[in-house]
């Protein structure tokens, strides 16, 4: 059943690309308020999570209810940073051009922004401490501050839930801090934020909720019960061997998937 | 008809010599082309096949005529220049490689053009034939041009050989490759070399715009043949070779159509045929994969079916009616009829009246099918946390698929188990 | 007055590939530009030969079509087949161009272009096919008119769209997560290339369309930090090139295409050789001035 507080509900969830499942009958839910840490070892498939949560990858088989609803009926009230490797910085757009394209999703498909959208971009900016950098250039930023433009561009989405692929992957420590500080903000004010993250030094003092996966899902729930010794073992205690070898069976079948059955 | 015959006779000795001729240039840029598509580097090739143009008209017009040996090192210097530019490009700002490649290209063709035109409306007294260097013409390889291309042609398939070990390494792993202490930077110095010599065999036979294409079409085409880069290099080698007779007896036959265009299409109907019905990889062979593997789910579901049926009676051999059996399963009545008289075919099952019963064989399987399946939805609750109810759906699909070696390893890393996450007995046989 | 054609002809031709080219240097997408400008060759001859030459529309349609379908081909070679990216574009335009040029040498009594043209165009010859009313006034050649209207298309294309045309080139999963479709964008460019190419093919020549495309958007992309300063400066650039290369060509007697390729060679070299000894400078000047105030940035 549908808990009135859940967020997010994700039902044997199964991404592959090509044949080979990354993800595979992943179910959890998480409800409303809380900071979700995910971890997992690499290629465990946290990006390729949130990519499929946000219709960015298609999804094998399973479902992703966000809010009770698909995710064409909330996309208003999502909102998805990627990381920050996946663009080009050297693109030609300034710190201003980029958060506004956070507004992009509320203004129809010929409208332009407006005075509003304007006031929106230049407060986001402000809260992430990027204020006296709206006309610099993108690729004059350091990562820090790259990460915190993708921050600004996602809070002026004004979304409920917010999804974050690795946001601390390579910034500064005063810009983690700043991060950080915003993110529990945000919570307090009943926002949900989902966060891929790879330091478990700092996953007990960040998450209040906490997502274990390696492929399939190894274990979900409130960071204070669930982020045990034992089920980090299980995390990172390298793959199973039997299913690798399933998995690379499943590449060279044409089995059929929900999309040609 | 007697067109053929005088070609393939080859009683000519000009038609041997330009038969030879393509065959040999064209092997050997499919040859370089392997690497070159294994480099993922297909546009540099493209890039050096344009830029060639103003190399060959400075030639003429250094030279006054039609100098062949003049001509290949006119052109062998503007390619390299080409790709040197292109690399520096792309070190030294925020160009990307694409962007790169299509604006050197242009502008070196764009150079050679302006000089061709420079040419023609001088009036040089032999500059006749100097058009078909865009668009090629096998004709023209006769007397000792055609000696000097086959010589580059063979000194680019002896030098791939020589060092086949250590560019089979770079273009496998090249972070390995270093690591072993191989030169990379100077391989890669001589594959590019390589290249722009490659592309300077064809620039009579097929013409400088369309060599690109028989560096990388055949070789793209072998990829699809074989996983092992010697028979892939061979297998290029022979489509590039057969591109190249193709595009010599069209230039005989009428030697007004320039012969390039004839080779990259005969090449690339290679490549396109191999891109669908190759073995292993095509397409076609691919669906037709697909609908057996569909094939035999139906059967083992069919298989399953049986078992079910049986499975609260512990009596295996019932007979059942065709529409008994369709309550369980929700495919077509087509499809589900011509699974069973597949079954039958294989002997699993029986005909008796209008009902049908397994064989003896038949139990063996369809208990092997539950089986897995039971085995799997266990391992899945176990080692993937996922709760019982869930596991089901997924074991519908892996159990099609589990090979007798997983079958056993499942049996150990659950301690042979007796019962599914549902309590039914798992069976043995 | 022929001269003031060809150069308009030139300029329009530089400015429409031009501002659709920027948007493919920064998607990485130039190559597949190149392949659509070659691909689109045997779909102008058999239009020609289907519609007996002289029916624009038809040929227009007929063979912008088939640009489309290259990225097409190329997109299901690499995605479904497995080609490898680089050789599926290579292998599907070798092919179609090769595909073209035999066209036209069978077919060249009923074709109105030249074997060589189909490369470097023959755009000296834009001023002889003139439109003139039924009056008999002469209102100049045919094609100005059509790239003219094409410019309008693609002008108010950029301008109604460019929201969806950034974010898409900028960051496609981004612009995927909040609803904007990657595909449709990636297609509406590519067509409207297609068409592009098509209506200038003729004029300019396979070589010609690709140095519009990617050449004046390259040397923007150099010298500026921003979009929208980079489409002005695209078109700046392309009417200079245009401009300059018939003046070079005119001088010499030679291609007029050539030389407006290599009027692009050399803006890009002395742009290029100008951002690199400015920015070697501003290095210098960030290590002097920076050290100090990062503390405060971050």
């Amino acid at each position: 059943m549908m808990n009135e507080n859940s967020v997010l509900k994700v039902n044997s969830l199964t991404v592959g690309y090509t044949r080979k499942p990354v993800l595979w009958g992943i179910d959890f839910e998480i409800p409303r308020g809380k900071i979700v840490g995910i971890v997992g070892p690499n290629g465990a498939g946290k990006s390729t999570l949130l990519k499929s949560i946000m219709g960015v990858i298609p999804i094998t088989n399973g479902s992703v209810k966000i809010f009770d609803q698909s995710l064409d009926e909330v996309r208003k009230r999502v909102s998805y940073v990627p990381q920050r490797e996946s663009v080009d910085w050297d693109f030609p757009a300034s710190v201003f051009d980029v958060v506004m394209m956070g507004r992009y999703g509320r203004l129809g498909l010929l409208n332009r922004p407006r005075k509003a959208d304007k006031e929106v971009v230049l407060d986001c900016l402000e809260k992430v401490g990027m204020a006296d950098f709206a006309r610099r250039q993108i690729s004059q930023l350091s990562g820090g501050q790259q990460q915190r433009v993708f921050i600004a561009r996602a809070l002026a989405q004004q979304a409920d839930f917010y999804l974050l692929d690795e946001p601390f992957a390579g910034v500064d420590a005063a810009t983690e801090e700043t991060i950080i500080q915003l993110l529990r903000k945000m919570s307090e004010e009943n926002k949900t934020l989902i966060v891929v993250h790879h330091d478990l030094q700092s996953v007990k003092k960040y998450f209040d909720w906490i997502i274990m996966l390696n492929v399939n899902l190894v274990a979900h729930g409130p960071t204070e019960t669930t982020f045990t010794e034992e089920n980090i073992k299980k995390t990172y205690g390298g793959k199973l061997t039997l299913l690798s070898d399933v998995r690379n069976i499943l590449a060279n079948t044409p089995y059929p998937t929900k999309e040609n059955k | 008809m007697q067109a053929v015959i005088d070609f393939f006779s080859f009683s000519d000795p000009n038609i041997r010599y330009v038969v030879l001729g393509s065959m040999l240039l064209a092997a050997s840029s499919a040859i370089v082309g392997v690497f070159i598509v294994l480099k993922k580097k297909a546009l540099i090739g493209d890039a050096v096949s344009h830029s060639v143009l103003p190399g060959i008209c400075a030639a003429f017009l250094f030279a006054g005529n039609k100098n062949i040996p003049l001509m290949i090192i006119g052109a062998f210097i503007s390619g390299w220049l080409a790709i040197v530019i292109i690399d520096f490009i792309t070190r030294n700002s925020k160009i990307k490689k694409d962007a790169a490649i299509s604006i050197i290209l242009t502008v070196f063709f764009g150079l050679g053009v302006v000089m061709l035109t420079h040419i023609q409306h001088s009036g040089y007294a032999s500059q006749s034939g100097l058009e078909s260097f865009i668009f090629g013409n096998a004709a023209a390889l006769i007397g000792n041009d055609v000696i000097v291309f086959s010589i580059i042609a063979i000194i680019l398939v002896i030098t791939v050989i020589t060092f086949f070990k250590e560019f089979e390494l770079t273009a496998f792993d090249e972070p390995y490759a270093k690591t072993l202490g191989l030169p990379v930077s100077r391989l890669e110095l001589l594959l590019t070399t390589l290249t722009v010599l490659a592309v300077v065999t064809g620039i009579t036979a097929v013409g400088v715009v369309l060599m690109a294409a028989m560096l990388i079409t055949p070789a793209a085409a072998a990829r699809f043949w074989s996983d092992n880069i010697r028979k892939i290099v061979i297998i290029s080698a022979c489509f590039g070779a057969f591109s190249g007779l193709a595009g010599a007896f069209i230039s005989y036959m009428a030697p007004a159509m320039p012969t390039g265009p004839w080779m990259v299409v005969a090449s690339s109907f290679i490549a396109f045929f191999s891109f669908f019905f190759a073995p292993k990889r095509g397409s076609v062979f691919l669906w037709w994969n697909k609908r057996q593997h569909l094939k035999t789910t139906d059967e083992e579901n069919i298989l399953k079916i049986f078992y079910q049926l049986g499975e609260p009676s512990g009596y295996f051999e019932g007979e059942y009616s065709v529409s008994k059996l369709m309550e369980k399963r929700t495919v077509g009545q087509d499809r589900f009829k011509s699974a069973l008289n597949r079954l039958k075919g294989q002997n699993l099952i029986e005909r008796v009246g209008e009902d049908w019963l397994l064989t003896k064989k038949g139990m063996k399987e369809s208990a092997r099918i539950v089986r897995l399946h039971r085995l799997w939805e266990l391992y899945l609750t176990k080692y993937m946390q996922m709760p019982a109810h869930k596991v089901h759906e997924n074991a519908e699909m892996i159990e099609h698929v589990l090979t007798p070696e997983l079958e056993k390893e499942l049996e150990i890393q659950l301690g042979f188990p007796d019962r599914d996450p549902h309590e039914s007995v798992i069976p043995r046989i | 007055m022929i001269s003031f054609w060809i150069i308009l002809t030139g300029a329009l031709v530089a400015v429409s590939a031009g501002l659709l080219g920027c948007f493919l240097v920064l998607r990485r997408m130039s190559m597949v530009g190149d392949a659509i400008s070659h691909a689109v060759l045997p779909g102008i001859v058999i239009a020609f030969l289907i519609s007996g030459n002289r029916e624009p529309l038809t040929i227009l349609i007929g063979a912008s079509t088939l640009g489309l379908v290259t990225t097409f081909i190329i997109e299901y070679l690499h995605k479904k087949a497995k080609v490898q990216g680089d050789a599926a574009i290579g292998v599907t335009y070798t092919f179609l161009f090769a595909v073209g040029v035999i066209l036209l040498s069978l077919f060249a009594g009923q074709v109105d272009i030249d074997q060589d043209c189909v490369l470097y165009g023959e755009i000296a010859y834009v001023p002889i096919d003139t439109l003139i009313t039924a009056s008999g006034m002469n209102l100049g050649p045919r094609p100005v008119y059509l790239l003219g209207g094409l410019l309008i298309v693609i002008v108010s294309f950029i301008i109604f769209f460019y929201k969806q045309l950034s974010l898409t080139a900028f960051d496609p999963g981004f612009a995927t997560a909040i609803g904007i479709s990657t595909v449709l964008w990636h297609y509406l460019l590519m067509g409207l290339v297609s068409i592009t190419t098509v209506v200038s093919f003729q004029s300019v020549g396979a070589i010609l369309i690709i140095n519009f495309l990617i050449g004046p958007p390259s040397i923007a992309y150099l010298i500026t930090r921003s979009l929208k300063r980079m489409l002005i400066y695209t078109v700046i650039i392309g009417i200079l090139i245009a401009f300059f290369g018939y003046q070079i060509a005119a001088y010499f007697d030679v291609s007029v295409a050539g030389c407006m390729a290599v009027t692009t060679g050399i803006i890009f070299a002395a742009c290029f050789v100008y951002t690199s000894y400015n920015s070697k400078m501003k290095k210098k000047d960030i290590v002097m001035t920076q050290i100090p105030q990062s503390a405060e940035t971050v």
